[in-house]
């Protein structure tokens, strides 16, 4: 049973805020779908199907460099707010 | 015959044989894209005509050049980027963005002369199977305008069925091409994992996603297929050509039948239809085999644990702080928070909850890995099955089209991709083929068949595809 506290750290934890008018709906609609995936607790798998994954280096050589600015102007357009080619965010260490 | 209402095949021959301009071409799909949109809301935005490229269409096409594609009208779906235009992923936090780069399937087609004719509605996130979660309202159904087109293609189905392009693009993470493609009686292919590049398609759950053709017939499936398909640099879970065992495509085909989960919550008429379906395709000469695939009862749930906890994931780099929707609180956590809670629908919300909590401290074994040890033996009884059987058949959704709001309860949404969730979890290509109508209220619904065959065998797909094509 997913509670309203529990929905609430969930929340939390992923960044985003659940209103208090939704909270009720939201957390029955939650439980409804975690007793359906549920079925998977009751599930008897063989030990060989627990496998890590299969890792390999997927990262290419350091080499052709873009010449420099190709996609600076694009990508600082996006911005939110911009000072020059600069991002611009809130100060986060404080002087006092 | 309209030019919009061609297929790629026909209208390709048309260019050639001078019947038609690009131009015209262009012109028939953009005066009925304009014509029927308030009413369908297939597009999210319908682009002006970019004469550069039409006469450059028109120059190769002119010149013999063998690009079946060259001067073809395509819709695209929302989170799919073409450079310099808006990709949305119809969300109001990328409602603005506007893509830096082509993903790799725009400059492929770009390359074989293709057009884009706008970008089409989905399901925000490409989460949903009705179109309803889109941040901008809903697509209708061609067939029947009080119904949903699916989802989450439901924007790109909806523009190849009422003719509004002649194919398009969509992407399929759990049924997002197949289900809209059934439910608008047209052709959606999702191709093996790792066949089409995702560079440059927003992400949703990228252990599942893959790009995939919305056509009118299979034919046109296959060519867009071929113009997008390749390993790619920029995507490193492309795979080679021939990583996986070659398969032949015989002549008469072994259909294997999963029985034993065709019985409850399937309507009765979708089971005739595809029975009737089967029936003429043994007349044919193909044969049905029974296979056996008891993990598929539960492969919705495992899709419902990796999908959303994959969404949380993606979904966690869009913080209002580089690009998208940007609010500012009080303090920097005020600033995600605020951003993500106005930015995100609320089934995006709810998956990127439900993701948070599969793999949270304490429950990730219990969910995480279950689902994935669950889809291990999964794929493992679908490799058996494909020991006596070259395609495994199944109705694509379990219903025809339904009726807008009737599945306000998110789990009986998430039941519409019971069938098709399969081929992500496997990797494996899948298709879904018009099969039929039934009817509901008095209106003729389109249904689909669903093939799934096994790793890189989609030419098996388009033969089966074909099969049931010739048979009708």
């Amino acid at each position: 049973m997913a509670t309203v506290e529990e929905v609430k750290k969930l929340a939390a934890l992923a960044r985003i805020r659940v209103e208090d008018s939704e909270l009720e709906k939201f957390t029955s609609e939650f439980d409804a779908i975690l007793a359906y995936i549920g079925q998977l607790e009751s599930l008897q798998l063989p030990a060989s199907s627990f496998q890590l994954p299969a890792l390999r280096n997927v990262m290419r050589e350091d080499g052709e460099p873009r010449a420099p600015d190709t996609y600076t102007e694009k990508l600082v357009n996006q911005f939110p707010a911009r000072e020059g080619n600069a991002l611009v965010v809130k100060q986060i260490i404080t002087h006092d | 015959m309209k030019a919009n209402e061609m297929t790629i095949v026909e209208a390709s021959r048309a260019l050639r044989a001078r019947e038609l301009t690009v131009r015209e071409l262009w012109d028939a799909c953009a005066a009925a894209a304009h014509a029927r949109n308030p009413e369908l809301h297939a597009f999210l935005e319908i682009f002006d005509a970019d004469a550069a490229a039409i006469a450059a269409a028109q120059k190769r096409v002119d010149a013999g050049d063998s690009s079946l594609l060259c001067g073809i009208p395509l819709a695209i779906k929302d989170n799919i980027l073409i450079e310099g235009k808006i990709a949305s992923a119809a969300s109001k936090m990328l409602e603005n963005y506007r893509a830096t780069y082509d993903a790799t399937v725009i400059t492929k087609l770009k390359a074989a002369g293709a057009l884009f004719l706008g970008r089409t509605n989905m399901d925000e996130f490409a989460m949903g199977s009705s179109t309803e979660h889109s941040a901008f309202g809903a697509t209708k159904n061609p067939h029947d305008t009080t119904r949903v087109p699916g989802g989450s293609s439901g924007g790109s189905a909806a523009a190849v069925a009422a003719h509004l392009a002649i194919a398009a693009l969509g992407s399929d993470t759990g049924g997002s091409v197949r289900q809209p493609a059934a439910h608008t009686g047209i052709v959606g292919l999702k191709p093996t994992y790792g066949a089409v590049s995702r560079s440059g398609l927003i992400a949703m759950g990228s252990s599942l996603d893959q790009v995939g053709p919305l056509a009118k017939t299979i034919a046109d499936a296959r060519i867009l297929y071929d113009a997008i398909r390749g390993e790619d640099t920029l995507d490193s879970t492309t795979i080679p050509d021939g990583l996986y065992k070659a398969r032949e495509v015989p002549k008469r085909l072994r259909i294997g039948v999963p029985r034993r989960l065709l019985g409850e919550g399937l309507d009765k008429d979708m089971l005739a239809t595809f029975n009737a379906t089967l029936k003429t395709l043994t007349q044919a000469g193909h044969t049905l085999v029974d296979v056996e695939l008891p993990m598929s009862a539960h492969a919705l749930a495992a899709y419902y644990v990796i999908m959303p906890a994959e969404v949380s994931t993606n979904l966690a780099r869009l913080d209002g702080i580089r690009y998208g929707l940007a609010k500012r609180g009080e303090t920097l956590l005020d600033d995600y928070i605020d951003s993500r809670t106005s930015g995100f629908g609320t089934e995006t919300r709810r998956r990127i909850l439900l993701g948070t909590f599969v793999l949270s401290s304490g429950y990730i074994d219990a969910y995480y890995r279950k689902a994935d040890a669950a889809r291990a033996v999964l794929r493992r009884e679908y490799d058996a099955a494909f020991e006596t059987a070259e395609v495994i058949a199944f109705p694509t959704t379990p219903s025809p089209a339904f009726r807008f709001g009737e599945k306000s309860d998110p789990l009986s949404m998430y039941l519409e991709d019971v069938f098709t969730v399969t081929a992500n979890l496997t990797g494996m290509p899948a298709i879904s083929i018009p099969m039929g109508f039934v009817e509901r209220d008095g209106k003729q619904l389109p249904v689909g068949i669903h093939f799934t065959a096994p790793h890189q065998a989609e030419d098996v797909l388009f033969a089966s595809g074909e099969a049931v094509e010739n048979s009708r």
